[in-house]
């Protein structure tokens, strides 16, 4: 079968490094270590795993870091090489419970997938975000499907799934809608996880997938008071204003937005530039995960209150003494697993299949490409924004020429 | 010889081309045969003794007021108060007119031996100026002597203890003003009146005023029921003031007023062509003005600014009158007139404006895109009195780069006003209603207005209201060559050229329109008949 294998090799990941760094984000892909390659599936590595066959399949934000050569040193122990990337994805299931229907996959390889038992206490409570055995077990390390030697991953025609990773699509569901359901999995955890409460004042930083499924979720399930997002091009700042943010402002007003939001002083330079709010806002979700990002999130963060980094960042230098002084909270927002409701503990997939068809997400799948484009499916991704796109998956129903999900409708 | 009143040029076949400001540029642009060219008539001849000029009105004061050195006496307390940075444009070469009438007043009040006596920029709501500024028209003696005694203030109307309530007039508009001016025994308001808006009872009631006073004129409603506010007894704005100014008399502030009046010489020799009528520009005149464009379209937008802002206008004094408020203000409307009034039969489909690269609020700073609508809309189409230049329902053309860019020192709530407020919406009623009272309350704001040089948070909403008249009467604004966003956020259409812009007015105003171009400077006051 035919896959896209990322392999351990640094001369082409030093030079991914380079040309993204040269030519910008994307441009590494054609020099790194990913190829198409014709190889065997993989096999099931226990019972209780069966086949899926990918349709859709994403690429986010953690994959182009990787392609880029950007992505941390920090998973070096969290993935085992050669692997398939690709974890945001809606298939057909082969084998098992779910034969023959159509799952989302829940890429966290926890315990259970692992064949470990008991589980660690995270998984034991349904956090599987939070395991504490990705690399162990039966299987290679991997914190996910799609950075796993043993499981393939979804930009392939094929790979093997846990029963316990398979969430079965409602009928009603499109394929385009059933891809986003892992990142907008991600952005409810990153809403629930950290509930704003109610009257709060909230600025989302940035207005990718991660970015707008992040404003849906807070609008879906926390009713934050008032919402800003910052958004740099046409598209998503006419999708954040439909997701349902309150204003919606370029990255370079969102210290003077943050401040008039929360009618605070700000400190200036002599110049007259707002250096950083002497109050601020309740919570920031950065969802871009760059040093400048954190930066902006210090500066209009208030006293006591919370940065949530959503979007993965990487080695960071930034001044934390803001941090420090103000007592600011800062915390990640990785994955998923349970959340605490009004109604009960509930699993995020599940609140994010209601987000997905209540909030209509599929409208953020921009363009789909074989697997053979391969290089402009990822240059695609990395200049999504300044191309009026959201989400860039890869189409594996049939070997075609690229196709937007309205020309699939048709 | 005596100069030459206005002119009204019609374009034909050889007539030169016509000189339009572009910001801190200019060039030249053939009209349509057929269109009509406003000139102010030239400077009147400057006061030939000015200072002598200015003891004689302090000695004969207008009205019913006796001469100001009656009115001082040792042991009384003095005000004096004058006109902030807004005045002249450009400013003067010094000395400045206000150096000379406060110098005069100093004179006859050490005389009387008055020796509680503080200066108080009338700022209202505008930017505090800085010591170079105070110091350049106050000059070096008056500045020395009174600012590091801390008697040369600037009105903060975000003071509360610095504020008195006068009560309300009989329309319910509250007066609110400067403690020292209003308790002081004699308050001397030293004008300088650039066009018919300046002076009168708005000195007082407007520059030594807060916010809730100020509200009461500066809002939606008495902008579009000022037409013009160059036509004190048309303008709701001045209605209101004069209003103001009878509840200030009746609660016992004496008020002497001064006020002085220009010429409208306003470039130096090197760049006088800029006032010059095309077709009798001199060689010499012509070469000035290739030259210079050709090197301002080289020069980096900030230093050709730097260069812009360092020219001083050689204005002289045409006249000054001192005394009773209102007959002065008769006297001085009179001699702005004799400046500035040019007879204009019948209006135009389209008035066509070239914006230079300053105006009240932007002295030693940006023009940002929200002055210059102020600018174009507000000051130029009210430079009228009868009737607007342009018909009813008449296209505006204006040409400016209006970038979009701000000081961020001077204009802060501007950039939240353009980045906030107009995003949502550019309409007069919603923009003020909505968000008016957030900006002027604005902690923020209020620091900056009173600790550093920013106007006050309400300000660009005061100067979007003063396009509101405009805004009513038109139904196209175009700018041409100007940053096609900017243009856009403000609600108006970009154009390339003013040929562009011609063709995008045909939509409204036909194929064959009638067209006026308003030719500053010199600047005129169109007595549209």
């Amino acid at each position: 079968m035919k896959a896209l294998v990322f392999e351990r090799n640094l001369p082409r990941f030093a030079a991914a490094r380079l040309a993204s760094v040269v030519a910008g984000s994307g441009h590494g892909v054609g020099v790194g270590p990913l190829e198409l390659l014709e190889v065997d599936p993989p096999s099931l590595p226990a019972p209780g795993w069966v086949r899926l066959e990918p349709r859709l399949a994403g690429i986010c934000g953690s994959d182009l870091a990787t392609l880029d050569g950007r992505s941390s040193r920090y998973f070096e122990h969290l993935v085992s090489f050669p692997f398939v990337p690709g974890h945001e994805i809606v298939g057909d299931v082969k084998g098992g419970r779910l034969d023959g229907r159509r799952a989302v996959l829940e890429p966290v390889l926890g315990c259970e997938a692992r064949g470990i038992d008991p589980p660690c206490p995270a998984c034991a409570g349904g956090h599987k975000g939070a395991c504490e055995r990705i690399a162990f077990g039966s299987l290679a390390p991997g914190l996910q499907t799609g950075y796993c030697a043993d499981t393939g991953g979804g930009w392939s025609a094929g790979l093997v799934a846990h029963e316990s990773q398979l969430h079965e699509v409602p009928e009603a569901l499109s394929d385009e809608a059933a891809v986003m359901v892992e990142p907008t999995a991600c952005a409810v955890h990153a809403a629930c996880s950290t509930e704003p409460p109610s009257g709060a004042s909230v600025v989302v930083l940035g207005a990718g997938t991660l970015g707008l499924c992040t404003i849906a979720a807070l609008r879906h399930f926390c009713l934050p008071g008032t919402l800003v997002a910052a958004a740099k091009h046409p598209t998503q700042r006419q999708l954040a204003a439909d997701l349902g943010a309150d204003q919606v402002v370029e990255p370079g007003e969102v210290v003077r937005a943050a401040r008039r939001l929360s009618g605070t002083l700000a400190l200036v330079s002599d110049a007259g530039r707002i250096e950083r709010l002497a109050g601020g806002v309740d919570i920031v979700y950065d969802c871009v995960g760059s040093p400048e990002s954190l930066e902006q999130s210090l500066a209009i963060a208030h006293p006591g209150g919370d940065i949530v980094l959503v979007g993965m960042p990487g080695v960071t230098r930034v001044d934390l003494a803001p941090l420090w002084q103000r007592e600011v909270r800062l915390r990640g927002a990785y994955a998923y697993g349970a959340e605490a409701r009004p109604e009960g503990t509930r699993s995020t997939f599940e609140l994010a299949f209601e987000l997905v068809a209540s909030a209509r997400l599929e409208r953020l799948v921009s363009a789909a490409y074989p697997l053979e484009r391969y290089e402009e499916a990822v240059a695609h991704a990395a200049a999504a924004g300044r191309r009026g796109s959201v989400k860039i998956v890869f189409d594996l129903r049939r070997k075609s020429r690229s196709r937007t999900p309205s020309e699939e409708a048709e | 010889m005596s100069p030459r009143p206005g002119f009204v040029l019609e374009v034909d076949r050889s007539t030169p081309q016509t000189l339009f400001w572009r910001g801190e540029g200019f060039g030249l642009e053939r009209l349509p045969a057929g269109s009509r060219v406003l000139y102010g008539p030239e400077p009147l001849a400057a006061l030939r003794d000015p200072d002598a000029a200015i003891r004689h009105a302090l000695d004969h004061p207008l009205g019913d007021s006796a001469p100001l050195r009656s009115l001082l006496h040792a042991g009384m307390k003095l005000t004096i108060a004058f006109d902030d940075i807004s005045l002249p444009l450009p400013p003067m070469k010094s000395p400045d007119v206000r150096q000379r009438v406060i110098e005069a007043v100093l004179d006859l009040a050490a005389e009387a031996g008055v020796d509680d006596v503080v200066l108080i920029a009338a700022l209202a709501l505008h930017r505090r100026m800085t010591d170079d500024e105070l110091r350049h028209a106050l000059g070096t003696r008056v500045f020395d002597a009174f600012a590091p005694h801390g008697l040369l203030v600037q009105h903060d109307a975000e003071d509360p203890a610095n504020l008195v309530d006068l009560g309300q007039t009989d329309e319910g508009e509250d007066v609110e003003l400067n403690k020292r001016a209003v308790e002081s025994d004699l308050l001397v308001y030293v004008n300088i009146n650039l066009v018919a808006m300046d002076g009168g009872h708005k000195s007082v009631a407007t520059g030594l005023a807060s916010y809730k006073s100020l509200k009461h004129h500066h809002n939606v409603r008495t902008m579009r029921a000022s037409k013009s506010f160059m036509d004190r007894h048309h303008s709701q704005l001045h209605t209101s003031n004069w209003r103001m100014g009878k509840l200030i008399a009746e609660a016992g502030v004496k008020i002497f007023q001064i006020e002085t009046t220009l010429n409208t010489d306003t470039f130096p020799p090197e760049m006088r062509f800029l006032q010059r009528r095309e077709w009798e520009w001199t060689a010499r005149d012509r070469a000035s003005f290739f030259a210079t464009s050709k090197a301002l379209e080289r020069t980096p937008p900030e230093l050709a600014r730097r260069i812009f802002h360092s020219v001083k206008a050689p204005h002289d004094l045409t006249s000054v009158q001192a005394g009773e408020v209102d007959a002065v203000h008769d006297r001085t409307l009179e001699n702005v007139f004799r400046q500035q009034i040019v007879p204009v039969e019948g209006q135009t489909d389209i008035l066509t404006m070239g914006l230079p690269y300053i105006c009240p609020y932007n002295v030693n700073s940006i023009m940002n895109p929200i002055l210059v609508a102020c600018l174009g809309l507000g000051y130029f189409f009210n430079l009228y009195r009868g009737r607007p230049l342009v018909r009813e329902g008449g296209v505006v053309i204006m040409s400016h780069p209006t970038p979009w860019a701000f000081n961020p020192v001077h204009h802060p709530s501007y950039i939240d006003f353009f980045e906030q407020v107009l995003s949502e919406t550019t309409d007069m009623l919603e923009v003020e209603s909505k968000y008016e009272t957030a900006f002027a309350t604005d902690p923020w704001y209020i620091h900056l207005y009173r600790t550093s040089y920013a106007y006050h948070g309400v300000h660009p909403f005061y100067m979007w209201y003063w396009c509101a008249h405009a805004l009513e009467h038109v139904s196209k604004v175009i700018i041409v060559g100007g940053d096609r966003a900017a243009v856009r956020r403000l609600g108006f259409s970009p154009a390339s050229t003013l040929a562009d812009a011609l063709e995008m007015a045909s939509d409204v105003v036909g194929r064959d329109p009638s067209i006026t171009h308003l030719h500053t400077p010199p600047l005129l006051l169109a007595d549209v008949q």
